[in-house]
């Protein structure tokens, strides 16, 4: 009997035990379901924590893996945040509406439409309901915008920058060009989106108003986890086999994976494409747990965060992806949260709200430049393994392409 | 004598329609002079002018005061400062029926004498019966003022007439301005007089032949007062007409034509009371609701009236009960709508002078269009030579070096601030200047030198890494330019003979900031391509880049050679930012609101290449400018047009507009 494939992927098992058993401990003692040590919005936390680390997957899997480094997954993020946030909202606005109804006729279904768009889009000063909400009264149409929209984007851009063979910085600054050209359209206020306002009030869920937020936020945690788990399993799935050989081959050397008779750019473009429907799914599970969207979320800024979480968690490690975004967000929320202690040099206090970027900022280059494995690299050590020696060459000439000091498997 | 002569010819122009009434009046003022006090009677000038008027001056009406204001401006001394005071209710009657002028005093009023100006000594308030002009006298008074003031000996008190009449000047303007032209001595008031005159001819005349002239005689001037002229002329309403449109037409629409369609029609109908008005949907509900019976409205459950159909329905069942005024149903409100004829009309009536007047503007549209696509290449110039400064020292380190410096937003960031903190040392702000740009050059040479020592060097193998790395720096750079400098923006003055702008019309004009800011994008550009043609630095960077390991075996020492490369690149980073700060705030964002156009300056432009550089700025420029011309309303949207043009324009010329070809090319 041929083994399976959780049988010959034991790292798979052991994280998604370790998943199980963080999603049991945090329910146990959370406030809705167990002993109340765990407060509500740490329970966000932690489930906000989760949904970071499905993207930071994405992130391992188009850059780590197959050596695109794309500035712009936080675009596709936001972009599935935006598509339940729009269901979230004008279901939660027609319950309002329909509750708050005055007079003595039933609302014909246009005058229902009026009132909601006149509650939604009074702060842009409109009151038409704009054509992209078309599908924004139906969960099931919703979702599947979420999978679609940032789906069909990153097909229409990958085939684009792929097709042209745009590659190496190139293709990193396109990125970063497009989710910046994405940000500034959504700040402005005729894109239909609210603008700058964003979309609000998402952590109400219309139709479960008798669950307080934080059962809710338990069941989100759960969500997050049930997620992050398949997107594991997928990714494992896509880079374990023949395709996964491929597309670290991109990576290495692209130019000989073309001569082998690879179609490179189909390559490629699916990696995209399913990495940016992971990082939207990631982004419909956030928000909802965020409460609040706003354009400002998209900025590439965020984008090239996500890039430092996985480089400092160890990029070409799906596990190292997962723990660079649950340890940075989780730090980054200590130090900027105020919690962390001033630190008095006597001349000078060092307030960690101010100084936390620096730190940050400083730490990611320390990382790049001596540890770049990452904290994955402790598990290598842990478990003996040495790069192989190739007397200081990269394993392929590509921009992309592993160095000695990171090349494993 | 001159002046007088003017006066008494303007004082006929004025008086004329008045004339008859006048003559009628003429004699009564004497009769009414109080016989018990007697007054002693000057023979000439303002007080025997106002004393012969007495009657009149005090209880004064719009119809036969004309002839009076006239003479009293003909009186000599005095007479404008009455006038004056006259208008502003200031001047007063004794019981002894004098005229004194009033001022404020602790015991009632200060008295002076009109004529003379000398003090009366002061007196209670219910001694003078103060004179009260109603507006139309005010007006008349306003006038003959207006006459004078234009001929004030003054120059600088006729420029003041002059900008007032600009600003509110009326039909009874036109004459005394007339008259003052002719006498004027000084050319360029002279000028505004003739120029005003014809402004307020077009607004207010009232002889068509004369406005259409003066219209014609303006020629190809494009001035904005001519514009506000004219553009009232053309100014029109809309109406619709049971029969064929009358009065001046501007167009005569059709219903479904352009954007005027069947509602605009039908609303314009109502507006007009020519049609019942349409029901509104809230109107409906509420007619429905006011009719609820039983649970029923017109025989139809309430439940049932969440369909727009079924409300309908109960609206004509109550309309046939009469219970609710009728209402135009679609086939009546398409049959008004059918059944008139709409005209836009112009308010003016003569059709002449709208022709004339459209004639011109079109031909000062004309004009004023082609103007603005010189001010928008003038304002596309400026924006590419900032993109320019920010980009090439860019394009030194990425272009030149293949290495990308995602901190070099911090480095312009960090001239700037070297800036400020030069402006709070040295006060005087154009020798603070000259001091900021070599300092901010050595500041950010020597920051760009030691991160190449530190970091890139390690680097130089793995791109996506120092993008990485150096972004990392920018992080935190950036939030340490916040701890040190705060958020708020900091400022950068501009020496005082940069403010301004340069203005060649009314239409064309560019701030001298940004002239200057274009002068320094050609300095460095000459500076970069001396540096890089005609010196030994240059020849070793071209050597390393080409091919690193032949330049080393040549005596070049690659590594000396990066650094000081990648501090050259910096250090102009650090002189763009002293530009860029003197018209931008100077914030810690400064550097990263820039460095992704710069960064598509460089891509667009293609790599390795200044003059690629100088292509892509220039292309940038233009297009943001062009698409923000085309949408002015949102400069965010141009941004997002332009940055999808760029990746677009990516897809067709990967390599930039100017891409290098064999070894050079690097791949």
């Amino acid at each position: 009997m041929k083994p399976g494939f959780l049988a010959k992927n034991p790292s798979v098992l052991s994280f998604l035990l370790v998943l199980a058993i963080f999603t049991l401990a945090v329910t146990l003692m959370s406030e809705a379901y167990g002993a109340g040590l765990v407060s509500t919005s740490m329970v966000k936390t932690l489930g906000k924590t989760l949904t970071l680390c499905l993207i930071a997957i994405a992130m391992d899997l188009i850059w780590g893996y197959t050596g695109i480094l794309s500035l712009g997954h936080f675009a596709f993020f936001g972009l599935g945040g935006y598509m339940v946030g729009m269901w979230l909202m004008y279901a939660r606005t027609r319950e309002i509406v329909v509750s708050s109804a005055a007079g003595a006729l039933p609302m014909t279904p246009q005058e229902l439409q009026d009132a909601i768009a006149t509650q939604i889009f009074g702060v842009v000063g409109t009151s038409e309901l704009p054509a992209v909400w078309a599908f924004a009264g139906s969960l099931p149409a919703q979702l599947a915008l979420v999978v679609l929209v940032p789906g069909v984007l990153a097909f229409v851009f990958g085939w684009f920058a792929f097709k042209s063979r745009v590659t190496g910085v190139y293709l990193s600054i396109l990125t970063q060009a497009m989710t910046l050209a994405l940000s500034l359209y959504l700040f402005q206020n005729d894109s239909g989106l609210r603008g700058n306002n964003g979309l609000s009030g998402l952590q109400n869920i219309p139709g479960l108003d008798g669950v307080g937020q934080d059962a809710l936020s338990v069941w989100f945690l759960w969500a997050s986890a049930l997620a992050l788990g398949l997107g594991y399993l997928l990714a494992h799935f896509v880079v374990s086999g023949k395709f996964g050989s491929v597309i670290r081959g991109i990576r290495d050397d692209e130019a000989r994976v073309r001569f082998l008779g690879y179609s490179v750019e189909n390559y490629k473009l699916f990696v995209f494409t399913l990495t940016a429907i992971i990082a939207a799914i990631a982004g419909a599970l956030y928000y909802p747990q965020a409460g609040i969207i706003n354009p400002a979320e998209i900025a590439p800024i965020a984008s090239i965060y996500l890039a430092v979480w996985v480089a400092i968690g160890g990029r070409g490690r799906l596990y190292g992806a997962v723990i660079g975004a649950a340890f940075v967000s989780l730090v980054s929320t200590w130090f900027t949260g105020g919690r962390a202690p001033d630190l008095p040099l006597g001349f000078y206090t060092i307030k960690w709200v101010d100084w936390w970027s620096v730190l940050l900022g400083l730490s990611f280059v320390l990382v790049t430049l001596f540890a770049p494995k990452g904290i994955a690299g402790i598990a290598d050590w842990l478990q003996g393994l040495r790069p192989p020696r190739r007397g200081g060459a990269p394993l392929g000439p590509g921009d992309g392409s592993l160095q000695e000091k990171e090349a494993l498997e | 004598m001159r002046r007088l002569f003017l006066a008494l010819a303007a004082g006929m122009i004025l008086a004329l329609p008045a004339l008859p009434v006048a003559a009628q009046q003429a004699p009564a003022p004497t009769q009414t002079t109080t016989p018990t006090a007697p007054i002693s009677r000057p023979t000439s000038g303002l007080a025997a002018v106002l004393a012969e008027n007495a009657a009149a001056i005090a209880k004064p009406s719009r119809q036969t005061i004309g002839p009076v204001i006239a003479a009293i401006g003909a009186a000599g001394p005095g007479a404008p400062e009455f006038l004056e005071a006259w208008a502003d209710r200031r001047v007063g009657q004794r019981a002894d029926g004098r005229f004194v002028l009033l001022a404020p005093a602790p015991e009632g009023y200060a008295l002076s004498d009109p004529a003379t100006g000398q003090a009366l000594g002061t007196a209670p308030k219910s001694e003078i019966t103060e004179l009260k002009p109603n507006s139309g006298v005010r007006g008349l008074i306003a006038s003959a003022l207006v006459e004078f003031q234009l001929n004030d000996p003054d120059p600088a008190k006729r420029r003041a007439a002059l900008d007032a009449l600009a600003r509110n000047g009326g039909p009874e303007h036109i004459a005394p301005l007339r008259a003052a032209i002719e006498t004027e001595p000084d050319a360029a008031i002279r000028a505004a007089k003739e120029r005003l005159e014809g402004l307020l001819t077009i607004r207010h005349g009232s002889d068509p032949a004369r406005r259409i002239a003066a219209i014609e005689g303006f020629g190809s001037d494009l001035g904005l007062d001519l514009r506000g002229a004219l553009n009232p002329l053309l100014a029109t309403t809309r109406r619709a007409f049971a029969g064929a449109p009358e009065g001046n037409i501007a167009a005569e629409l059709t219903p479904g034509r352009g954007d005027f369609d069947a509602e605009a029609a039908y609303a314009l109908l109502v507006a007009q009371d020519m049609a019942p008005a349409r029901l509104t949907r809230a109107a409906l509900r509420a007619a429905l609701e006011a009719h609820i019976v039983e649970g029923k409205v017109g025989g139809i459950p309430v439940a049932e009236l969440d369909d727009p159909a079924r409300r309908d329905a109960a609206y004509a069942a109550l309309e046939t009960a009469g219970l609710v005024p009728p209402a135009a149903t679609d086939d009546e409100v398409a049959a008004a709508v059918v059944a008139h004829r709409y005209a836009d009309l112009y308010a003016e009536p003569d059709a002449a002078v709208t022709d004339a007047a459209r004639a011109a503007l079109h031909g000062i549209e004309t004009t004023v269009g082609a103007m603005q696509v010189a001010d928008l290449a003038l304002d596309a110039l400026s924006l590419g030579s900032i993109y320019f400064l920010a980009a090439i020292g860019l394009a030194i380190t990425f272009g030149v070096m293949r290495v990308i410096n995602m901190a070099h937003g911090e480095f312009i960031t960090m001239g700037a601030y070297t800036g400020y903190v030069v402006q709070t040392w040295i006060s005087d702000y154009t020798i603070s200047i000259l001091v900021a740009l070599p300092l901010a050059f050595a500041v950010t040479f020597g920051a760009g030198v030691a991160m190449e020592r530190l970091v890139i060097r390690h680097l130089y193998k793995r791109p996506l890494e120092t993008l990485l790395a150096t972004f990392g720096i920018s992080i935190a750079l950036q939030q340490i330019f916040k701890n040190v400098f705060g958020t708020q923006a900091r400022p950068l003055t501009s020496p005082g003979w940069l403010d301004g702008a340069l203005m060649l019309n009314d239409v064309v004009s560019i701030s001298y900031i940004r002239i200057a800011i274009f002068v320094l994008a050609l300095i460095f550009l000459g500076i970069f391509l001396w540096i890089m043609t005609r010196t030994r630095l240059g020849l070793e960077v071209r050597a390393v880049t080409q091919n690193p390991s032949m330049a080393a075996s040549m005596g070049i020492n690659p590594d000396r050679i990066n650094m000081l490369t990648f501090g050259l690149g910096s250090g102009i980073a650090g002189i763009a930012g002293v530009a860029i700060g003197l018209f931008a705030k100077v914030t810690s964002e400064l550097g990263s609101d820039h460095i992704v156009q710069s960064f598509m300056t460089v891509v667009v432009g293609g790599v390795g290449n200044i003059w690629g550089t100088l292509a892509g700025a220039t292309l940038i420029g233009s297009l943001q400018k062009g698409i923000e011309w085309l949408n002015p309303s949102n400069t965010l949207a141009a941004q997002t047009y332009m940055i999808l043009f760029i990746i677009f324009f990516i897809q067709f010329r990967p390599r930039g507009i100017i891409a290098l070809k064999g070894r050079a090319a690097g791949d």
